[in-house]
């Protein structure tokens, strides 16, 4: 009973868990509001590296803010760097760590791997290995079956006489039916004990 | 066995609540800097005072420099001006002012009204230096040794308390460094 509830629990549980993220899904990443400058790009791809960086880049003062999003004067200035380095012909990851000497690994909204951000990459993955874990090891334990009690002698004998009495009130009427639908030797010898004790 | 992983989830709830009650009383805006440690960073910027002279970080000298992030559009430089004005007239450290991202003309009056701790400032328009540094507003303050490291960066406003706890115990340290590479 109790496995049985623990179950449907579960189950409700998960439902509203992954209810919750579609909807989280579908309602972050909406929010746009980023102030506009107005840097020219001499190609495309360019321009998708700046929207990159901006993206990733975290503004220092406004913390819970990219580069792109907040209007701080820092994050202007910020953003102008970052424009001004790509136009210089910088990769990727010397504009990153160029800002990661100054303003620490902080401004960097994807950190690095090192033995200070182990808990923030693998600590997510490994509580939910956990979790599954927990939810297999909860299914797959097996409802413990209770022992059913024999019964006596004296029970076993009332039970065939009353399940022999059905069947011979259906002999009653129909004699010849009777002895062609007894299957199993059990059944015969059953009959045949209370056909005698009906005599 | 059966007792230990019912009492699992309070021991995991208690250590979580412990962690997060904990975390109501970080500052978030306290984290170190990058560049405790490292060398002042080259510049080449014109004075405050005087547009035409350019100055580097050579021209920073003192055996302790004290290096102020001020502005005029910033309130809390106003607060922290006469503490600054203190420091300066004590000697121990020499005072040195970056004017960031601030209107050459303002802030030369406002040096006048208010008196000019600094024995120049730099004049940073568009906020480089600051960059350089990791400034992310003003007021902040660095104190650099005599080899030119930066040994500590405080960001925020400074008063007689902040003086006293968080600035003259490095500068007791660096004093007495000096002493011994002197001996």
């Amino acid at each position: 009973m109790i496995i049985k509830s623990l179950r449907n629990n579960l189950r409700i549980a998960l439902l509203v868990l992954f209810s919750f993220a579609v909807f989280s899904l579908l309602t972050v990443n909406h929010v746009a509001a980023s102030p506009v400058d107005t840097y020219q790009f001499s190609d495309e791809v360019t321009k998708k590296r700046y929207q990159a960086l901006v993206k990733e880049l975290r503004c220092p003062k406004c913390q819970n803010q990219n580069l792109a999003d907040s209007n701080s004067p820092i994050a202007a200035d910020l953003r102008r760097e970052v424009y001004e380095l790509l136009q210089q012909g910088k990769a990727d990851i010397e504009i990153v760590d160029f800002m990661v000497k100054r303003y620490g690994e902080f401004v960097l909204y994807r950190p690095k791997v090192s033995s200070l951000t182990y808990v923030l990459w693998f600590g997510p993955a490994t509580l939910l290995f956990i979790g599954v874990l927990v939810v297999v090891f909860i299914l797959r334990r097996k409802p413990e079956v209770k022992q059913t009690q024999t019964l006596s002698q004296a029970q076993q004998d009332k039970l065939n006489s009353i399940l022999n009495g059905e069947l011979n009130l259906n002999a009653d009427k129909t004699p010849d039916e009777n002895t062609k639908g007894t299957n199993t030797n059990t059944n015969t010898n059953t009959n045949t004990n209370t056909n005698k004790k009906n005599k | 066995m059966n007792k230990i992983i019912r009492l699992l989830p309070l021991v995991l709830f208690v250590s979580l609540a412990v962690v997060l009650y904990r975390g109501l009383f970080l500052d978030p805006q306290a984290m170190p800097s990058a560049l405790i440690g490292k060398k002042m960073p080259a510049f080449q910027l014109p004075q405050l005072g005087d547009e035409t002279k350019v100055v580097t970080e050579k021209d920073l000298q003192g055996n302790i420099i004290l290096l102020n992030v001020w502005g005029t559009w910033c309130v809390y430089c106003k607060y922290e001006h006469p503490y600054l004005l203190d420091i300066a007239k004590s000697k121990r450290v020499a005072v040195y002012g970056l004017d960031y991202k601030d209107v050459r003309k303002d802030a030369k009056e406002w040096l006048a009204k208010y008196e000019d701790p600094y024995i120049f400032s730099i004049f940073d328009e568009l906020g480089k230096l600051g960059i350089e540094l990791g400034v992310t507003a003003a007021p902040e303050t660095f104190i650099i040794d005599h080899n030119g490291i930066i040994r500590m960066k405080h960001v925020g406003p400074i008063d007689d308390n902040v003086w006293q706890q968080k600035f003259l115990p490095l500068i007791e340290i660096l004093e007495s460094e000096q002493k011994g590479s002197l001996l």
